[in-house]
This record gives structure tokens, C-alpha cells and sequence, in this order.
């Protein structure tokens, strides 16, 4: 069973929307041409016949290993917002996000 | 025109384990900001996650109480969207194969006959950190102690037609939570929020109308004032010829209103995805078998023994059967000889105020389930009278767990005196320096003998059985 | 003193008394200072680190510590945290972030005494064959300077090839270890997906990433190998088994080959001829050996190069959205709501392939698309993965190039994102059914290193290794210089 499914125009400024990344107009562009020779690339294993196959979504097909519910980290502030570009009393900043 | 309304609730129940999900860091509330936020919860770049078996135990402890399907295998899946206070952009959730299939729970609204409420499904995911909007001008502040906390999401059927309806489903899963031991149901501190589903149709239609969700409701009172005022806009617009939009809207309780959220809308292709970091959860027949073992006795099942087998009123069984602790104490004193009528006046009397008054849990109270079945013992073979009874209660407390309930009668001289000669001697005399009164009373004024029987007790600082004090006094007619 | 020595020999050395650990590792500085400037294989190096590193070394085998680990000086690449030292997965985006906590696979290496010299250059979050989309540059092939080193671990690659460092560790995605291993003429293993913890090692796309060692000869990459394998109860995807086989390749080093063993030729891997000579030359040499080749077929090769960019980029798309700008890495200047810090912040701090990436995952998962792409793929992800068990129910190992080419020329590919992909057509099969697969220097082509992929069942590492040891002590590919007539 093959499907066309690139033939659609890719809407860039949609996924840029969903990824968060401002792409201005050429950038927008130059990414579109790119995105449609790998979805181009990408569309030849649509020919593959997959019928009753399993998805396989990790090569270690195993179960979840759990951990003991036990606390073994004591964090420090100080020490993880060394890297934060923005922060107030220990809080991390970001412009005022309106609700 | 006549309108009936359509409810579902989503409630996120906040599991009580000591460490989070997916991460070592402490899960306790109200630690100073980001002070328990991790590097896994963080987000930090190289972390990953590995899975809280508690959690685990807990969610599955919840999906037999509403005797639902525990799925063997269920798989933790990305959901992706960008927040403040989501570290990673993706929130861990369980989408297509949840921990917990269908279930059921019976409610007993305020007014209405009790029904079953459908729920579709339980899944287990990880909780957002908190935003605080008014901490620093023209800024938000993202506190991320929050973040990785173990919800267990529980997603009702729209079976619930009244806002007071709803408001007993969120109660009756409060009550369950709570007894089943997997969240300490703190509404104040978050431990239970909820979202409600709600639209409105023209009574007898079949077909559902467009509906709204309402976010983060985290009290009784707002559940039902949230619900209530969702309906009433709705019939409102459909009224006025309006059509309802499907939105997010969040209660706001001091305006009493629901608003759109605008801000939720941007993204609503949450690409979800199973998260390659963790491998499907499969949970084996021995590991339900376990838990099965320690599930308490459920609050119906409990209510029903308690009219059935030890006679209480439903009002009482009631009363004591849908707290957990309530439920414990009493079966405990029970268990010790105690007579259950009594136990349960005793339990919600002055064991109820007492704990209110010196503010400890009931686990916590020094007149231990066996002391108050002595105290209880020693009422019924008449050796207490209810007065003196209180009395030794308020000693017990006072005393604690060790004390000796015989001994301090004695101490206190508590006990009734039951000797026939020498309360004959007392009212001997009180007879003799109230000729007018026992005249009175001979000659029919029944009213008299409560005189007597008064001033007997007084003589006898209150230790006189007053059921024998009447007979002395009779005979003497 | 050192220059192209082993790390065994170091190890030697370091047991003799003939030179310190503190000496070595100045050694190492000294070379790297003069000589990286034409490579730029290193993105920091840390001399202080290194050198305190090193002097608690001497203390331990002063202390009678005989661990031939301790001491000897490698080179991390910069994907791995390292507590207290600048760790950019070759991103604007990280160019500042100094990780507060050390992964696993750097905890390891650090109990057992080795050196760590610097972090090594690599692709940008290691998405690229070429080692050209690092925000810190480029890095040159030590056999050719025009040329690229191969990708995502070029720097680690080009490093040990020019003989600044004996040993550095690699992470594979696609092909990440062996490309450039055998772009830069050394050895690389990629292990068993789960015998190495993931656990801050700063992640591309979870269900492929795998760290492995990259050496000059199989016996050091097994002496690394070692260290750097086990359990790790912080990775919920670290295999859980008894490695003691591994933990005697320290003392003992890599055992004997004691038969013969079938090697299978997949005929997918042996259709482009042009640079397949010194393949050719190699497999002669096994057959003296007495080896025994079949041929045989691994049918859904073709479509192993669509299913990878699906599944790597979706799951790449959104490992890398933690960095928003919120609590660590770039953050845009003046931003104006919490969406333009967002937007700007990711355009900024990401380079052009990882943003095509991004956006191709988005698009894969985004509604509508998840089932005929994400789906699919995985689908055809056990097809792939079945073709191997297959292969491995005939033969013991399956023999292959690396990589199509030699090393290219700098900006070749860089604007041809399709043609870059194919540089992965060899290794990224492997890598979706998560088997360990290992290159080494089997000859030369145009004056540059060939190499040869050994791929095994899950978890026998020991196969390539005892088969890399026998041909690298008959052959002396791997200890070619460059500059050197090849």
C-alpha cells in the first residue's frame, strides 16, 4: 500500500508555530524547499509492505524498570541557576505571560 | 424551553509519594522556591527519567476500588507543548493505553437518589511546576517544585446531569482517595483539582451539545459554583440564539464567572508520542494479586456491615464509614468489646471535639480504640455514670495511651455507688430535712423526685447510679 | 614521549614508573596546544582539571592502585555533562552552559582514574556527517585537511587520528562513532543499545543514542569499553546484565579467537564498487585466517536511510525543545512575551540542521501524518531489525563498509541535506535494531582511510573486538600516520 502523502505543500510556518522557532520569510522559504526533498526522500519507504507488522518502538523490546520510592536528591537553587539567563529569588524569570 | 445538563469530570488526584514520578527529588509541599526541583525535573540537558514503582502501586490500588481493568501493559507517551513552567516542552502522560481501564463509583447526591457514574480511564503522568504572575513586576515567576509530582488523572463519563451531582462525584472520589491511602485529599495545598466538561441540551434530546471545559477547579464549593454558572451562561446564549464555542474557561471564584483562556489555544497539536526514554510498564497478575490484598474495606461495603451486621443508623454509618481513620478507630474499638451504638456517639461526641479542640488526627488521640472500649465496658456494667464517664475521658486524654482505666477510677473515685444501705442512709436524711417536698411527692407531684434524685447526685458528688436512687426512693412511697 | 602511543603502552608506562601520570597528561596539553590549531578538534580543554585529574592519579598508584585504567589521559565528547565545566553539544544554544552534574559515562571514567583532557568538537547536537554544523567550527581530517572528519563525532575522531589523545569517546545516533572513525582511519565501537548509560549524555534521539569508545586499535577501544559499560539504575533503558566478560578486558585485554568464525556479506552494502578495494583486500586477509564468508541478504536495507530521519527526527524535534531560553542556554535579548522569547531564543541558539530537523519531526508527529510516518517507520523498523536476526541464526557476524565514501571535501554536502544523509547509509540499519557494530581501518583509498564495519548480535561485542584484535595484529592499517606515505 503506497501513499503520496508529500505531494501536500508543507506548512512551514505552521510547524515553526508548533516548534517555536521565528523563521522570517527567505529562511521560511529555504527551509520549505529543504523539508520537501526529505519528505521527498523519505516518502520511498512508503512502498514497503508493512501489513501486520508490529511497530517497533525500541530496539530493547523490554518492560519499564521501576525505582524505589525513596528521595535521594536534596537540590540546590544556587547551584542549578548558575546557567539561568533570568532569575529572582530563586524563581526563574520570564516576561509576563497574561491569562 | 427546558434544559438538562451534560457533565464530565477529569480529576487529578496528586499521588502521596515521597519522591516524584520520574525523579529522586522530594514531592513534600511547601519548600522554599525551586529548592526541590532536580536536574531530571529540571530538565536539564542528559537527564532522563526512571518510573516510581509507588506510583505504580497506587494507581493500580485506585483501579480496584472502582473495580476497573488494570491493563497489563501501558505505555508512557510525549505531550508536547511549550509552557513556562513545562521544563522540558513535553509533558509525560499516558494517551493511548492508560494504566487504568473502565470503573464505576456510586454517589449519593445531597438531594437525589444515589447512581453510578461511569469512569472511562485512570492514567498516570507527571505535574506542571507552578507560575506566579504577581511575585515581580512585569514578569512571571516559574517555581518548578511542582514539576515531576505523580498525578493520577481520572476521567469520568459524562454521566452527571446537576452542578450537585458533580459536586458528590468529586466528594465520594475525595472520600475514596483518601481511604484507599493514595493522596492525603489536602484541596488547599492542590491535592485534587479538577476539570469539568460541561454543555447543555434540550431535555429528551439524545444528541450531546458543543461543550466547554473548566480548568482547575480545587474545592467543593467551586465545583459547584463553577458548574452551576457554566450552565446557566450556556442556556443563556443558546437562548439568546448564541452558539456555545468549544474552549477552555477557568472559574474565577470572586467573580463568580467562568472566561475563555485565549492563552491555551495556540497549541492544540500536542503530537503525542510514546517517549523513547521509558519502556512500556507491564504489570504482572502477582503484583494486582499483592495490592489486592491490602486494599482496605471500600466505604460502600463498609456502610452496608455497619447497618446490616452491627445496627447503626445509616446516618451514622454513614458518618463514620466514609472517613478512613473514623472507620479504623471504630472497628478497632469494636473489635475490643465495645458496644458499636455507643462506640459511634462516643467517636463523633467527645472524641470529635476533643480532637478539634486540641487539633490532632484521630491516630494521634491519647484515648486509644481500646481505651475508650474499657471506658465503654465500664459505663455498661454500671460502674460510670455518662456524667463520671466524661469525666474519665477528659482524664484519659490527659493520661495518654498507657493509662490504666480501673486505676484512674479508682484514683478519681469515679465509680457509682452502688451500695443500696448506704444510699438508703442519704435519702433517709434527705427525706427527713425536706418533709414538705416528700409530702408533695407522695401525694402524686412525680416532678418531686427529680428533687430528690438531684439532691442525691449532689450528696454523692455525682457517683450515685440514678436508676437505683429512683427505686430507693420509690419504695420508700 | 607519547605521541601515537596506545593507551595500553601508556598504561605500561604508567605501571613502569617511566613517566607520571601529571607528565603524561602536560604531554598531552603541550601536543594539543600546538597542534590543534589546524584540526580544531577540541572545543575546551581544561589543563587545570586535567592536571589535578592526573596528580591524584600518581597518588593512587603511589598508593598501590594497579587499575591499568588510572591515569591515562582521553578526551570526552562535548555531549557528555561534566559537573563544572562547559559542556555545548557543539550549539550556540549551550555555548555557555556549564552542566552542574556529571553523566555516567563521565562519572565511570573518572572512578577509574582516567584523565580527562578536554571536551572534543562534534556536530551540532550531534545531527550531521561532516562535523561542519558546530557552532564552534569545523574540524579538519588529520589525513587531509581539506577534508571533513566525519560526523557527529569528528572532533573525537580527528583527535585520536592526529595523535592528540589516545582514546575519546563518541556517541553513535546513526552512524556518529563508526562514519568518522573510519573517515579519520581509527576504531570505533558503537555497543549494544543499552550496554552503555544514556544518562547525561545530552540526547538527539532516545531510542538510537549509544556511547562507545574511539581508539587507535581494538584493544584500547575494549580497555575504554569496559570502563564506560554497565547498569545504570538512572537510565530506565541500561540493560541489566552480568558483564564480567567485560570487566576482564581491563586486566586481560581481548581474548583469542578460538574458531573460525562465519562472516556474512549482505549484498546491499556491496553495490557501490568505486572506493570498495581495500574492503576487498581485507576480506582476503580473513579468509587466510580461515574465516569462511556467505552471502546474504538484509532485504529492508534501502529503506533503513527515510525510516531513521523519521524516527531520529521525531523523536529529536522534541528532546530539544528544553531549551527554551527559561532555565539554561541562550535566551534572545529584549524579549517581549514569553512566545517571542521562545521563537527567538530557538532561532538564534540552533543551527540550520537542527532546526530542518525539528521541523521535519513536528511535521512527522503533527496530526494526520503520525500513522503514515511515525507509525510506518517503526513498522518497517522491525522489518529491519528481523532481517538481522535472520542473518545471525546463519552467520556470527555480518561484515560491511562503514561509509560509501572517503572522507569528502568541506562544504561538499552542506547544502545538499538528501545527499549528506546517504553518508549513513551503512550504519544507520544497525543502529534502528540497536546491535553493536564496530569500524576499523582496513586499507585506503585516493590517499584517505577506508574502513570496515563489523556488526554483531545484541550484546556480543566480544565477536568484533576478538575479530578486530586478530586482523590488527596481523595488518598494521591502524597504526598508519597521517602524513605518513599511505
Amino acid at each position: 500500500m503506497s501513499q503520496e502523502i508529500s505531494d501536500d505543500a508543507i506548512d512551514v510556518a505552521h510547524l515553526a508555530g508548533l516548534a517555536r522557532l521565528a523563521l522570517d520569510n527567505s529562511a521560511r522559504s529555504q527551509v520549505g524547499e529543504d523539508l520537501q526533498s526529505i519528505m521527498a526522500m523519505i516518502d520511498a519507504m512508503q512502498a514497503i509492505d508493512t501489513e501486520g507488522v508490529e511497530p517497533l518502538s525500541h530496539p530493547l523490546d523490554a518492560s519499564a524498570r521501576l525505582r524505589a520510592d525513596v528521595v535521594t536528591e536534596s537540590p540546590d537553587p544556587e547551584h542549578f541557576q548558575q546557567n539561568a539567563p533570568s532569575t529572582g529569588d530563586h524563581y526563574y524569570l520570564v516576561p509576563r505571560v497574561v491569562e | 424551553m427546558s434544559w438538562e445538563a451534560v457533565i464530565g469530570l477529569e480529576i487529578h488526584v496528586q499521588l502521596a509519594t515521597d519522591s516524584k514520578i520520574f525523579s529522586g527529588a522530594s514531592t513534600a509541599y511547601g519548600a522554599a522556591p525551586n529548592a526541590q526541583a532536580c536536574n531530571v525535573d529540571l530538565g536539564l540537558p542528559g537527564v532522563l527519567p526512571v518510573l516510581n514503582e509507588r506510583a505504580v502501586e497506587m494507581a493500580v490500588r485506585f483501579g480496584l476500588a472502582i473495580g476497573a481493568q488494570i491493563n497489563r501493559h501501558s505505555i508512557f507517551d510525549r505531550k508536547n507543548y511549550f509552557y513556562a513552567d513545562l521544563p522540558k516542552g513535553y509533558q509525560i502522560s499516558q494517551f493511548e493505553t492508560p494504566i487504568v481501564g473502565e470503573g464505576s463509583i456510586t454517589i449519593t447526591p445531597a438531594t437525589g437518589k444515589p447512581r453510578t457514574v461511569g469512569i472511562t480511564r485512570a492514567h498516570l503522568e507527571e505535574d506542571a511546576g507552578k507560575s506566579i504572575h504577581d511575585l515581580f513586576p512585569g514578569q512571571t515567576a516559574v517555581d518548578l517544585n511542582r514539576t515531576g509530582t505523580p498525578l493520577l488523572e481520572v476521567v469520568s463519563e459524562p454521566d452527571m446531569r446537576t452542578a450537585q451531582e458533580a459536586s458528590a462525584y468529586f466528594r465520594q472520589m475525595h472520600t475514596l482517595v483518601r481511604y484507599i491511602g493514595i493522596c492525603d485529599g489536602n484541596l488547599a495545598e492542590g491535592s485534587m483539582r479538577c476539570d469539568a466538561n460541561v454543555s447543555v441540551r434540550p431535555l429528551g434530546q439524545e444528541a450531546f451539545g458543543e461543550r466547554t471545559e473548566i480548568k482547575n477547579i480545587n474545592s467543593f464549593r467551586f465545583v459547584e459554583q463553577a458548574i452551576e454558572h457554566e450552565i446557566a451562561r450556556q442556556i443563556d446564549v443558546l437562548e439568546s440564539g448564541g452558539r456555545i464555542e468549544r474552549e477552555t474557561r477557568l472559574y474565577d471564584p470572586d467573580r463568580d464567572e467562568t472566561r475563555s483562556m485565549r492563552s491555551k489555544e495556540l497549541s492544540n497539536d500536542y503530537r503525542y508520542f510514546p517517549d523513547p526514554d521509558l519502556m512500556p510498564l507491564t504489570i504482572s497478575d502477582d503484583f494486582i494479586e499483592r495490592i489486592r490484598l491490602t486494599l482496605p474495606e471500600l466505604p460502600e461495603a463498609r456502610c452496608a456491615r455497619y447497618v446490616e451486621e452491627l445496627g447503626l443508623s445509616v446516618g451514622d454509618a454513614n458518618a463514620i464509614s466514609s472517613d478512613i481513620e473514623r472507620a479504623v478507630y471504630f472497628d478497632a474499638a469494636v473489635t475490643a468489646q465495645a458496644s458499636a451504638k455507643q462506640c459511634a456517639n462516643w467517636i463523633m461526641g467527645e472524641l470529635s471535639a476533643y480532637q478539634k479542640k486540641h487539633d490532632v488526627s484521630l491516630a494521634e488521640c491519647p484515648v486509644t480504640p481500646i481505651l475508650l472500649a474499657q471506658l465503654i465496658a465500664r459505663i455498661d456494667d454500671g460502674t460510670l455514670s455518662s456524667k463520671t464517664a466524661k469525666t474519665l475521658f477528659d482524664a484519659l486524654w490527659e493520661a495518654g495511651a498507657d493509662a490504666d482505666v480501673d486505676e484512674l477510677i479508682k484514683t478519681l473515685n469515679l465509680a457509682q455507688m452502688s451500695d443500696d444501705g448506704a444510699l438508703t442512709e442519704i435519702i433517709d436524711d434527705l427525706i427527713a430535712a425536706n418533709p414538705k417536698q416528700f409530702d408533695e411527692l407522695r401525694g402524686g407531684k412525680d416532678k418531686m423526685l427529680g428533687f430528690f434524685v438531684g439532691q442525691v447526685m449532689k450528696a454523692t458528688q455525682g457517683k450515685a447510679n440514678p436508676q437505683q436512687v429512683n427505686e430507693i426512693i420509690r419504695a420508700k412511697l | 614521549m607519547i605521541e601515537f602511543s596506545s593507551l595500553r603502552d601508556m598504561s605500561a608506562g604508567l605501571a613502569n614508573r617511566d613517566f607520571s601520570s601529571v607528565e603524561l597528561t602536560q604531554d598531552h596539553l603541550t601536543r594539543i596546544q600546538t597542534a590543534d590549531s589546524d584540526i580544531n578538534s577540541f572545543v575546551t580543554v581544561n589543563p587545570e582539571l586535567a592536571l589535578a585529574q592526573a596528580a591524584r592519579a600518581d597518588q593512587r598508584r603511589a598508593a598501590g592502585d594497579q587499575q591499568p585504567t588510572v591515569g591515562l589521559p582521553f578526551a570526552h565528547k562535548d555531549i557528555f555533562c561534566t559537573d563544572g565545566v562547559l559542556t555545548t553539544a557543539g550549539s550556540k544554544m549551550l555555548s555557555k552552559f556549564i552542566a552542574p552534574y556529571d553523566a555516567t559515562v563521565v562519572a565511570k571514567m573518572a572512578e577509574a582514574g582516567m584523565v580527562s583532557i578536554g571536551k572534543t568538537n562534534m556536530d551540532e547536537f550531534a545531527m550531521g556527517s561532516s562535523n561542519e554544523t558546530s557552532f564552534f567550527g569545523p574540524v579538519s581530517n588529520p589525513w587531509d585537511f581539506d577534508c571533513v572528519p566525519g560526523g557527529s563525532s569528528g572532533g573525537s575522531a580527528a583527535a585520536v587520528a592526529a595523535g592528540l589523545v589516545a582514546g575519546a569517546t563518541g556517541t553513535d545516533t546513526g552512524g556518529s562513532i563508526r562514519q568518522p572513525a573510519a573517515l579519520c582511519g581509527i576504531t570505533g565501537l558503537k555497543p549494544t543499545y543499552g550496554r552503555i548509560s544514556r544518562y547525561g549524555m545530552i540526547a538527539f534521539a532516545s531510542s538510537l543514542d549509544q556511547a562507545g569508545p574511539m581508539a587507535r586499535d581494538a584493544e584500547d577501544a575494549a580497555l575504554m569499553l569496559s570502563v564506560m559499560a554497565g547498569f545504570d539504575p538512572k537510565d530506565s533503558t541500561s540493560a541489566q546484565r552480568d558483564d564480567s566478560w567485560l570487566a576482564e578486558l581491563v586486566v586481560n585485554g581481548i581474548p583469542e579467537l578460538d574458531r573460525p568464525l562465519t562472516i556474512g556479506l549482505p549484498e546491499e552494502y556491496f553495490r557501490a564498487g568505486e572506493h570498495m578495494g581495500a574492503l576487498e583486500a581485507a576480506k582476503a586477509e580473513l579468509q587466510r585466517l580461515g574465516h569462511v564468508f556467505k552471502s546474504l541478504s538484509l532485504p529492508h536495507t534501502e529503506s533503513a536511510i527515510p525510516v531513521y530521519y523519521v524516527l531520529a527526527s521525531a523523536e529529536a524535534s522534541t528532546n530539544l525543545s528544553r531549551y527554551d531560553g527559561v532555565r539554561y542556554g541562550h535566551r534572545c535579548d529584549n524579549p517581549q512575551s514569553l512566545q517571542d522569547l521562545y521563537e527567538r531564543s530557538r532561532e538564534e541558539g540552533f543551527g540550520q540542521e537542527v532546526k530542518r530537523r525539528i521541523l521535519t519531526g513536528t511535521y512527522t508527529l503533527s496530526v494526520g501524518y503520525f500513522d503514515a510516518y511515525y507509525v510506518k517507520a517503526q513498522k518497517i523498523r522491525r522489518l529491519i531489525a528481523q532481517d538481522f536476526d535472520k542473518a545471525f541464526a546463519e552467520v556470527d557476524l555480518v561484515l560491511a563498509p562503514t561509509a560509501p565514501t572517503p572522507a569528502f571535501k568541506k562544504n561538499q554536502l552542506t547544502d545538499d541535506p538528501v545527499a549528506m544523509y546517504q553518508q549513513d547509509l551503512f550504519t544507520v540499519p544497525t543502529s534502528l535494531a540497536g546491535l553493536p557494530a564496530m569500524s576499523i581501518p582496513c586499507g585506503f583509498s585516493q590517499g584517505l582511510p577506508m574502513g570496515m564495519q563489523l556488526i554483531a548480535p545484541a550484546f556480543r561485542e566480544d565477536l568484533p573486538l576478538m575479530l578486530a584484535a586478530q586482523f590488527q595484529r596481523l595488518t598494521d592499517w591502524h597504526k598508519r600516520r597521517p602524513g605518513e606515505a599511505s
